[in-house]
């Protein structure tokens, strides 16, 4: 399969990504890793009139931890976020979802930054930044724009992303004291896009109750979306089974999939309470590790 | 429609080609420079017929332009073996059956060299995950993973046997 005709321009600094994105908003297509944007090209479901690789731009593969975030470069790949130590001690659903994303050779090329703005409805990051209320920045000739992830992602393949912004970093709030996560990814083949994909992180106050809950669902509505009711039903209580049956059921009750060959309706919305179950028990483990 | 002019090193030699902006890299390998050792499986970025090195990563080189590439070092499996000597991986495939039609076997090799790389001493479960990204459609990969093994020991004892006569100093 074989792209439509384009030009290509392969910018060394922002600057010159922003200068080019101003001027040809809406017919300029942004390269980073290439796994989302070149099957596009290649099924001509995109035929933008000009390619603007970032490959080569300084200044968009840091991971630093910075006022209370971790700051991720939209052009840091997943094998990365994977392999990185400190991430994997700290945060635990950022390393678990970067593992599973496509197979290797999607994670050494495929960027955090590629895959939040191209918002595939299946992905994975954007249930991880949602569970975890994380802020993207974009960048434009302008200034930049710090959205919430809970705003970003907009309908299937749509985020908040102005044609002439560039998508330049990820934040992610530091996790305090007394708080575990966990992503869990049903697929039904190594390497497929999630069946139902679910990030959750949860905080324990003093008293033993959870005070701050993030679940994030992917793969099961027109976009990435916050379980906001099993979130509403978690603050206040205790951890355990029975809050997290209910909290699960609402999670599905709350989704939209939609019958595809990964299976219909009624078996999606099953999957998402089993998974959604499954993650706030392998993160109420994280918060008693000796228990 | 203008042209690019790529310059790339693959397999230790300097290759040049002016090459349209949606040249994918698994065409410029196989048509232009005809390495054709590179195979087009799905060209989905499903099945890594097509997996080469890249500045050291394994990429499926059917989701990659040839103008990303400009500057890069590529190996592909013509660059493998040393003369007649075949890559300790070729031989461990041959040995160990690890191929029936050996369609996806240049990508398999590819793949599992980058690995090595990463880690020379894998579990048979880690070399299923890290070769999770190339499809075999004949050996059930039981052979495979052998393979991968045969040429991780052989490997490791090669550089075991380097090492020793500094050591010895």
């Amino acid at each position: 399969m074989i792209p439509a005709e384009f030009e290509y321009a392969r910018p060394r600094d922002v600057g010159e990504v922003l200068r080019i994105l101003s001027e040809h908003a809406g017919d300029a297509k942004v390269l980073s890793g290439g796994y989302s944007l070149l099957p596009l090209l290649k099924l001509r479901l995109a035929s933008p009139a000009l390619v603007v690789d970032i490959g080569h731009v300084a200044g968009l593969d840091g991971i630093a931890e910075q006022d209370g975030e971790l700051r991720i470069g939209a052009r840091v790949t997943h094998a990365r976020l994977a392999a990185d130590a400190d991430i994997a001690a700290r945060y635990l659903v950022v390393h678990e979802a970067a593992g599973g994303i496509g197979d290797p050779q999607v994670r050494n090329w495929g960027t955090i930054g590629g895959s939040c703005a191209h918002a595939d409805p299946s992905s994975d990051w954007p249930a991880v930044l949602i569970a975890t209320r994380a802020s993207l920045v974009c960048r434009s000739v302008k200034g930049d724009r710090t959205i919430a992830a809970r705003d970003f992602f907009v309908d299937s393949f749509q985020t908040a992303i102005e044609p002439d912004e560039l998508l330049v970093e990820i934040r992610i709030p530091t996790p305090a004291a007394g708080t575990a996560s966990a992503y869990k990814k049903l697929e039904r083949r190594a390497g497929d896009f999630a069946t139902v994909g679910v990030a959750v992180q949860l905080h324990l106050g003093a008293d033993g109750r959870i005070d701050h809950a993030g679940v994030g669902l992917t793969a099961v509505a027109e976009t990435p979306f916050a379980a906001t009711k099993a979130e509403s039903q978690l603050v206040g209580a205790h951890p355990g089974p029975e809050i997290f049956r209910q909290a699960a059921e609402a999670a599905a009750e709350q989704s939209r999939p939609s019958e595809d060959r990964h299976g219909p309706v009624d078996y999606k919305r099953a999957m998402v309470a089993e998974m959604t179950g499954r993650a706030l028990t392998a993160a109420a483990a994280r918060l008693h590790p000796t228990a | 429609m203008s042209t690019r002019h790529v310059t790339v090193t693959v397999n230790g030699e300097t290759r040049e080609a002016d090459v349209e902006p949606r040249l994918l890299l698994v065409h410029l390998l196989r048509d232009m420079f005809m390495l054709t050792g590179t195979h087009v499986g799905c060209d989905t970025s499903n099945c890594g017929a097509c997996t080469v090195i890249v500045d050291g990563r394994s990429a499926k080189s059917c989701t990659m332009l040839a103008a990303q590439a400009d500057g890069a070092t590529i190996t592909t499996i013509e660059g493998m073996a040393a003369g007649a000597a075949l890559h300790p991986l070729q031989q461990a495939f041959w040995d160990q059956h690890g191929l029936q039609c050996g369609f996806c076997t240049p990508g398999m090799i590819m793949e599992a060299s980058w690995l090595l790389g990463q880690n020379p001493d894998p579990t048979d479960q880690e070399v299923r995950e890290g070769i999770a990204g190339n499809l075999c459609r004949c050996t059930g990969y039981v052979n495979i993973v052998k393979a991968v093994q045969a040429a991780a020991g052989e490997m490791r004892a090669k550089q075991d046997a380097a090492a020793e006569p500094a050591a010895a100093r």
